[in-house]
């Protein structure tokens, strides 16, 4: 039997085109030993929900840096649930003030890593927090 | 009972589309869980309805961005499509960036097209072990074409061709690929040959190198000859405005071809082979290597081997005697 991996989806919604750091990020969840899906900018918080449906992901990642995470976070959250996908775990990185953080823990964001977070954190939440899908 | 009850809801879930499900399923493929096999027992009958495509070529060829605008043609003629996307697993890490959905993901919210990225996880050949049975979840959902696009490393993509009815290799001027289509015996197994971003310098003369090897053929399996769509910006009107919709009707004619001159059958019989050789070895070989491995008389062999007090062919054959009466 093979070794069950995670798959990680790193998302930017909206309109916000700056990609390094999600890039970043990819390859570091790469380099984690994780599957990564990248699908890039400028993705609504419908496309990402139905792209995580169709590659089965444990966990969705979002960056923002152009300060419209309270509208997209939520939404994305919102939408994989009303897709019957409340199961897959939704964490955000970016620009995000701290007095925004109670609002996104309430919408379902499980984590919020900013600036200053290293990438081994984000590595090893990821490890603690999610557990590749069983059947 | 309740097993066979699931087991049956998978399958009408997948019959009906259900993405979910489906998705699911080839993750349990991918993760080699033993109730995968299973599913793939009972939905097996209900397989061999789909067109499957497959497109390898060079890395940086464009295949993603093809893949895309096929997807649009197809959606255009009202078919379902599902997509295969194979990228490497790196052997250091053992993870991966699913990197070509990102290409296609205009099409993310479209019911009649699903797109799953896959790793290679250590397969060789381009493609994962999975693929084959993933191929087979996406028949029984109901799609009308599967487009499979390798990994195209351009030297071992030869896999493809063993789940295809159509394999389309796409190249680029300029790449290098005059002489790495000679030899890597990616020749032999296109029907179509794409020349991807033949605005470029360099177009004209792959084209004249693929005429003159095309023109030494004697003869073509079936009567076919790989036609030769060249394509420039995928999606800007001018030259190229109507490639893409003459490499669709390429796909179609192929197809057609297939089944007038009766190789259909060839082409499923040759992946039911491949599948059969892979089950086998899955059900004799692995457990006998996983049972000496475990006893501890693969080290001990290992050792006489080292020493030189057998070779593997006498080893081998005394296995064969032993175990397998």
């Amino acid at each position: 039997m093979a070794e069950k991996k995670i798959r990680i989806m790193v998302a930017k919604p909206g309109l916000d085109g700056h990609d390094r750091g999600a890039r970043v990020l990819a390859r570091c969840f790469r380099d984690a030993g994780f599957e990564v899906i990248y699908t890039g900018c400028h993705q609504t918080p419908e496309q990402i929900a139905a792209a995580a449906i169709q590659e089965d992901v444990d966990i969705v990642g979002l960056s923002c840096l152009s300060g419209a995470h309270r509208y997209l976070f939520p939404r994305v959250v919102e939408v994989l649930k009303e897709k019957g996908a409340a199961d897959i775990t939704v964490i955000g990185g970016g620009i995000i003030p701290d007095q925004d953080f109670p609002l996104l823990y309430e919408a379902g964001i499980k984590a919020i890593f900013t600036p200053g977070a290293t990438l081994d954190t984000i590595v090893q939440w990821v490890r603690t927090n999610v557990q590749p899908r069983k059947s | 009972m309740t097993e066979e009850f699931e087991g049956m809801e998978q399958v009408r879930k997948i019959r009906a589309g259900d993405v979910r499900t489906a998705s699911r399923l080839i993750r349990n493929l991918e993760d080699e869980l033993p109730e995968a096999k299973n599913a793939i027992r009972r939905i097996f009958p209900h397989t061999g309805r789909a067109h499957v495509v497959g497109i390898t070529g060079p890395p940086g060829a464009g295949k993603s961005t093809l893949v895309d605008a096929l997807i649009a043609s197809f959606r255009k003629q009202e078919k379902t499509v599902g997509v295969l996307a194979v990228d490497p697993t790196s052997p250091f890490t053992g993870g991966a960036i699913l990197g070509d959905r990102i290409r296609m993901q205009r099409h993310a919210e479209d019911p009649g097209v699903f797109v799953r990225s896959l790793a290679t996880r250590g397969a060789l050949g381009g493609l994962s072990k999975a693929v084959g049975d993933a191929v087979h979840v996406m028949d029984v959902m109901g799609k009308d074409l599967i487009l499979v696009e390798t990994v195209g490393t351009g030297q071992q993509e030869v896999e493809i061709i063993n789940h295809s009815h159509t394999v389309i290799v796409v190249l680029v001027p300029g790449m290098g690929d005059e002489i790495q289509a000679i030899k890597a015996g990616i020749m032999e197994i296109a029907d179509i040959f794409v020349i991807n971003k033949a605005d470029r310098d360099g177009s004209h003369q792959l084209e004249s190198e693929l005429m003159s090897m095309l023109n030494m053929v004697t003869e073509f399996h079936g009567g076919w000859r790989p036609p030769i769509v060249r394509i420039g910006n995928c999606f800007e009107p001018g030259p190229f405005g109507e490639s893409l919709e003459e490499l669709a009707a390429a796909i179609g004619d192929h197809y057609r071809s297939l089944v007038e001159t009766d190789l259909l059958g060839d082409r499923m019989k040759r992946k039911t082979m491949v599948e059969i050789h892979e089950a086998l070895r899955d059900a004799i070989l692995a457990p006998i290597l996983k049972e000496m491995t475990e006893s501890g008389e693969m080290e001990e062999i290992a050792g006489r081997l080292l020493r030189k007090e057998t070779d593997p062919y006498t080893i081998a054959e005394e296995v064969a005697r032993r175990r397998l009466k």
